[in-house]
């Protein structure tokens, strides 16, 4: 039962043999045994989670079952939850509590979901191992001196451990796509504008959008179809079409016809050796389902963390901005004047690498350099957004690792935030390019979890749920779950 | 290249113990070095992207959407007054 996907735990209650209220006590019992060890959860109000399993088994009996009927979703720490604590894990959002529901959660609950508690995350969802969080790391379920990868990780974590069906994410530069390839899921960043930012704590809103995190590819496109729409609370949401194919999609066995574009530049030199295997083995697999493999190049990658990391703590110290000490989170006790509220506050209750970020974007945006780092870097952007449309002219999808490594040991990369910021050479660019982009498990190197990476065009993500399935389908890889001890 | 990154913090108005500016001085050097490979880049002629998608800001109907909800949004505040937020006296 921990290992159910949301399809199974449906049929459970649909047939009778369960209901929510058993399902979320049952997860809510072995997260209380484990979570100690994994610190996957940082809130869990366990009355909150019966009521709400309570009111959909009543609501199952009185009008049927809604799409996410009775299902418990684990939700990162980074979504506005109304009278529950949110605090993106940093101590300058210690205590916040919200008095309103972010757009997705708000669709989550009138879907029929039970929501089942905040998970750790990076602080503000600046990081790619969950060590930046103020609650402590996140460990990896499949190894427990390793990391989860980040900034989702706590979500990938719960999901991996057996303390969830499944979990929402966010994702900036990778945050969905490394976690869930580094613990084994099935994890997709939707197309830019697809779900509501509203409620979101902001980190970089050119780049932010948030996406599912799930066992099986069907789950997922389960959960986007109910996350997906145009909301007039957010003014990048636009009209999202074909979210109701997703769910048929998934009927995909083969993948005939398929044009599957293999960037050479993500096949390079520093990849893990394993990685790399799992992946051509992968590629393999889709031309026996019928799939053809097109050699293709997309030439500015190698620019795109660079441009990343401009483009993304820019924003972010403008977005940031808003934690002053006034009206919300942290404030120092007894502050001389006006500023020192202001830049003590900030002080105290920021962490390290988001100290790092602000500053690092408050430089690019000063006067002098705003025009050698911030417009070039969006000029940059918009030829990482041509390579994908040149590529798209000839192949459907594109193929790639999600990540380089597989999940590395804690604190093996925490003194070096450059080598840090390379974990996520594979993930960034989409999210520079606004594209959809899954990654799902093919595979384990050295006992770990490998993620395949699949990028769409705009608007595609039913190509990707089509060959995802049918991937998944002639695969065990997603049904592989590690072992973990309480 | 050289960062002041006093000035930047005060720019950001995060304070900066002398400790931090030791440490985080040589990485915002070292961050930067890493992303001036940018200028490598031809970017003759081309646009910047600031959203990636072409499109327009959209315009909804123009009704009152929100209600008063003040005691609940200022629930979360550090120090208020009568429904007022407050802060050191900056006019002497």
């Amino acid at each position: 039962m921990p290992f159910s996907n949301l399809e199974e735990l449906q049929q459970r209650m649909q047939s009778g043999e369960s209901n929510a209220v058993a399902i979320a006590r049952s997860y809510m019992m072995r997260i209380q045994e484990q979570n100690a060890n994994i610190n996957a959860f940082v809130h869990l109000d366990q009355d909150s989670v019966i009521a709400q399993a309570q009111a959909s088994d009543e609501h199952r009996k009185q009008h049927g079952a809604r799409l996410l009927e009775g299902l418990p979703i684990a939700i990162k720490d980074i979504f506005c939850t109304r009278g529950e604590n949110t605090t993106c894990c940093s101590n300058i959002l210690k205590g916040f509590v919200p008095a309103y529901d972010a757009e997705v959660i708000r669709r989550l609950r009138e879907a029929g979901a039970v929501l089942l508690g905040k998970t750790n995350m990076d602080e503000f969802a600046m990081g790619s191992s969950n060590e930046t969080s103020a609650f402590g790391p996140v460990k990896n379920p499949w190894d427990t001196d390793r990391i989860p990868g980040g900034s989702s990780g706590g979500s990938a974590a719960a999901v991996a451990a057996g303390f969830a069906p499944a979990a929402l994410g966010t994702d900036t530069g990778g945050s969905i796509r490394q976690p869930a390839s580094l613990c084994g899921l099935v994890g997709l960043k939707p197309t830019y504008g697809s779900i509501s930012r509203r409620g979101i704590i902001a980190f970089a809103s050119s780049l932010d959008q948030a996406g599912p995190m799930t066992r099986t590819v069907t789950d997922n496109a389960r959960l986007m179809s109910v996350m997906a729409g145009q909301d007039a609370g957010d003014s990048t949401s636009m009209p999202v079409p074909h979210a109701n194919t997703w769910l048929d999609a998934c009927g995909k066995t083969d993948m005939k016809g398929l044009k599957i574009g293999r960037p050479k530049e993500y096949f390079i030199e520093g990849i893990d050796p394993e990685v790399r295997q799992r992946i051509e083995d992968a590629l393999a697999q889709c031309e026996a389902l019928g799939a053809e493999i097109v050699d293709i190049s997309l030439p500015h990658t190698k620019h795109a963390t660079a441009a990343y990391y401009v483009i993304a703590p820019s924003e972010a110290s403008a977005n940031l901005s808003r934690y002053d000490g006034v009206r919300y989170g942290h404030r120092t006790e007894d502050p001389a004047n006006l500023d020192d509220l202001y830049s003590i506050s900030r002080d105290e209750g920021f962490g390290e690498e988001v100290k790092r970020r602000i500053l690092t974007g408050a430089f690019a945006l000063s006067s002098g350099y705003y025009e050698a780092y911030y417009t070039k870097a969006q000029k940059v952007r918009t030829l990482i957004r041509q390579d994908f449309e040149k590529a798209f002219e000839q192949v459907d999808i594109i193929a790639t690792p999600a990540s380089p490594i597989t999940a590395f040991k804690i604190g093996e990369k925490t003194n070096d935030p450059l080598t840090m910021y390379l974990a996520d050479i594979f993930t960034i660019a989409l999210n520079l390019a606004g594209l959809p982009g899954m990654s799902q498990p093919c595979g384990l190197a050295n006992g770990l979890p490998v993620g395949l990476q699949w990028i769409a065009p705009a608007w595609q993500e039913g190509t990707i749920y089509n060959a995802a399935s049918a991937y998944e389908s002639a695969t065990t890889w997603h049904t592989q779950t590690p072992e973990v001890k309480s | 290249m050289d960062i002041d990154v006093h000035k930047i913090a005060r720019l950001a108005r995060i304070r900066l113990t002398d400790d931090e500016a030791t440490t985080l001085g040589p990485q915002l050097v070292s961050i930067i070095g890493y992303v001036e490979s940018l200028q490598a880049v031809d970017t003759e002629n081309v646009p910047t992207t600031a959203h990636p998608h072409d499109i327009f800001m959209p315009l909804r109907d123009d009704t009152v959407t929100n209600s008063d909800n003040r005691e609940a949004l200022q629930a979360s505040a550090p120090a208020l007054d009568s429904g007022l937020y407050t802060v050191p006296k900056v006019i002497e």
